[in-house]
């Protein structure tokens, strides 16, 4: 790297000098980063010309919106900042989507994207766009380099401001003449974010009124988000959970976050969450929001939620307290030093009453689907996914039906397991976000469970696979339609399948034209076999499950229903 | 209840900013009455005064997500606060001969000041908070308002004095 740069005689008192591109590497290098995703263009040139001879990782997508899920569930299964860079114009607008994801699910990305020379911008230039514009309300925050002076401390500023309080991705616009324009080396300066803290521990006062109520409840639950397993806090939760003997419910991004297979989980809750969990939710008398934020597909109607319930909230993000539903006992802080504070002041309480009604709700409606069905059920899928891994894989999903199914059937038991797209619902998360979380886990299975329609959407980024050696593994639930839009038209649009019909292609051919392994799953009989050998493989391989075409999830609350009024419960108890 | 709120908002003076602020309210469907934007006596931070109308929680909602956006510094409610409010603003009064002396003392009345006086209208400049100057826009409106160009409110609160009950 130290040819790139202008070295001085030591002898003359020349200030040390760099272009602002070296200058971005360096900083990055300095920050820690060792992998990156992105996709070239013209304007971000400088910057490639120094990442040539750099130890940085490089993972080229195929297009900038799977560089962007890369980024994303490589931050994800990490903790660490993801890094992505593209070019102006159609490079940047082509990360909107990821950095959409990213905002709404707090995952810390930092992505750079070159612009056009400065003079030219706002003149309609060739691959001009105005990205910060653009992407304002997808980034947490974003910023355009006008002094090139500036570029290392808005670098790691952006570092920081994507990785503390909520986390969420930063934009970084660069205009090609600012990685060109020589930079005098000074030491590092400081970040300056006036205005720019968070609150990290409790109010103490609040956590100890948090307690009394815990103490105090006969019909506790805990909802648990995806801010806990951002915040490192599942020991902590574990700890706490145990220590005052909690039910515990998790949202779709909070799965992970607690053993799955311990008896105190409620498995997911919401719209297609597990009845118990929902029944709990509307039965308790205090609900322990935890880095949880009240998405209305977790809440249902808002006028009938948690009923009885006082409801405690525990969350980094001040602006989620009382956003949607008022919040007796708020706490602003970090997940992981509240539990903490909580776990000391809370006593336990048997609680036997609750936990056998919990238990006959359990057993009343377990998640179930019909096993004796001779075509292939997606449940039986991922249940038997699920029993060859030993529970342990790493699950990444696209979105719809097949995500709310692996939500439902693959129990998770460790934070970082499952990736999931929930805030935005992002179709086509699921390969990109495999690949990145196999670049972050190298030797480590990584599976993208995926809908057909899903899948289609970014089916490109198998060659990223096939060229890095990422042997990712894809289970297609394929059923030739927009699975959950069919499931919408078929309850809520008298089965008038507007468009929801798609003719996919031979994925089992398409992987191997890609240099991957293809299989295809036709007979319910053979699902174990084909699961084996796709475990057996050390390459990229799709797996094309033709499943029963017409599943449906259940249970369903449907939209603007309350918890408790789910359908499909009669369908369980035919079943039992 | 549905009330005015006046947001003082401390802000880097920075390029985008305003954006950011803007593109906030718009994205959350908050409703900004006004918006004033200027230099304080620090050049580096910027005020901007919002007036909002809404309920307690909706503006609880406005200041923490303002509070929220990096280059917001500093966000106070004024609600319940004991503040001096002031809109300036330039109006343009038709001025008949015969109704001249009528409309110079209505201007005398509420402390504005000509400055501009062509053969048909003249233009006055008044300041006060904003119930007096609907007051005069209504007074004048018998004459003939040809234009009317306001700032919007600004707001600073009196000095060693916290709340007003």
């Amino acid at each position: 790297m130290s040819d790139n740069t202008i070295s001085t005689d030591p002898q003359s008192s020349e200030p040390i000098r760099k272009p602002g591109s070296q200058i971005i590497l360096d900083t990055l290098i300095e920050l820690g980063v060792d992998t990156m995703f992105g996709y070239l263009g013209g304007v971000i040139l400088p910057f490639f010309d120094k990442l040539y001879d750099s130890p940085i990782r490089f993972i080229n997508p195929r297009h900038e919106q799977g560089g962007t899920h890369m980024a994303d569930a490589y931050a994800r299964v990490t903790g660490k900042v993801g890094v992505m860079v593209a070019t102006s114009g159609p490079g940047a607008t082509n990360l909107t989507t990821g950095l959409a994801t990213a905002m709404m699910d707090s995952v810390p990305i930092v992505a750079m994207t070159g612009q056009v020379r400065t003079e030219l911008i706002g003149n309609d230039a060739f691959q001009e766009a105005d990205t910060t514009g653009i992407t304002r309300p997808v980034t947490k925050h974003n910023v355009i380099v006008k002094d090139p002076s500036e570029m290392g401390r808005i670098i790691r500023e952006a570092f920081h401001i994507a990785s503390t309080g909520r986390p969420g991705p930063v934009l970084i616009d660069i205009p090609v003449d600012m990685q060109v324009a020589q930079v005098e080396v000074t030491s590092p300066e400081k970040i300056k974010l006036p205005g720019y803290a968070s609150r990290t521990r409790g109010h103490s006062r609040q956590i100890s009124t948090a307690a009394a109520a815990i103490n105090e409840s006969e019909r506790p639950v805990l909802y648990v988000g995806g801010g806990v397993i951002i915040a490192n806090a599942s020991e902590e939760l574990r700890k706490f959970a145990q220590k005052a003997h909690l039910p515990v419910t998790m949202t779709l991004l909070g799965l992970g976050s607690y053993d799955q297979t311990r008896a105190e989980s409620l498995d997911m809750l919401g719209m297609h969450g597990a009845a118990y969990a929902n029944y709990a939710v509307q039965e308790c008398d205090l609900l322990i929001a935890l880095g949880a934020r009240f998405d209305d597909r977790v809440t249902g109607k808002l006028k009938t939620f948690a009923p009885h319930a006082k409801i405690i909230h525990i969350d980094i993000d001040p602006a989620s307290i009382s956003k949607n539903v008022h919040v007796d006992i708020p706490v602003v802080g970090d997940a992981k030093t509240i539990l903490s504070e909580l776990t000391k002041q809370v006593e336990h309480r048997e609680r036997k009453k609750w936990f056998s009604r919990i238990a006959e709700w359990k057993s009343k409606y377990p998640l179930r689907y019909d096993t004796a069905a001779t075509t292939i059920k997606p449940q039986h899928v991922i249940e038997e996914i699920y029993r060859r891994t030993k529970g342990d894989a790493t699950i990444v999903t696209g979105v719809g039906q097949h995500q709310m199914w692996t939500a439902q059937f693959y129990k998770f038991n460790r934070p970082r397991q499952f990736v999931s797209s929930g805030g935005l619902g992002t179709m086509g998360f699921g390969l990109p976000a495999a690949i990145g979380a196999q670049v972050a886990l190298p030797g480590e299975l990584v599976i993208d469970i995926d809908g057909d329609s899903s899948f289609n959407m970014t089916l490109g980024e198998l060659a990223t696979a096939v060229q890095y050696e990422l042997p990712v593994k894809v289970c297609i639930l394929n059923n030739g339609y927009m699975g959950m839009v069919r499931q919408w038209q078929e309850l809520f649009y008298g089965k008038r399948y507007s468009c929801s019909w798609l003719k996919n292609p031979d994925y089992a051919t398409v992987a191997r034209a890609f240099g991957a392994v293809g299989i295809t799953v036709e007979k319910k009989e053979d699902v174990a076999a084909a699961i084996d050998k796709m475990l057996g493989e050390n390459k990229p391989c799709v797996v094309d499950f033709r499943i029963d075409r017409e599943e449906n999830v259940w249970p369903m609350v449907a939209a603007g229903k309350s918890l408790d009024e789910m359908d499909g419960l009669d369908i369980f108890e035919s079943m039992a | 209840m549905e009330q005015k709120h006046i947001i003082s908002t401390l802000v880097q003076n920075k390029p985008g900013v305003l954006a950011h602020v803007a593109g906030m309210f718009a994205a959350r469907a908050f409703n900004i009455d006004s918006l004033t934007v200027g230099r304080t006596e620090d050049p580096s931070m910027s005020r901007m005064t919002i007036v909002v109308i809404g309920d307690d929680r909706v503006v609880e909602q406005v200041r923490k997500q303002l509070a929220k956006i990096i280059s917001v510094v500093k966000v106070q409610d004024f609600t319940g606060q004991d503040i001096v409010i002031r809109d300036l603003m330039l109006i343009s009064v038709a001025t008949p001969p015969e109704k001249r002396s009528e409309i110079l003392a209505l201007i005398e009345m509420f402390r504005g000041k000509v400055v501009d006086i062509g053969p048909k209208f003249v233009m006055v400049e008044i300041a006060g908070p904003e119930n007096k100057i609907e007051a005069f826009i209504n007074s004048c409106r018998p004459y003939g308002v040809k234009n009317v160009v306001r700032t919007g409110t600004v707001a600073m609160a009196r000095y060693g004095r916290k709340r007003a009950d």
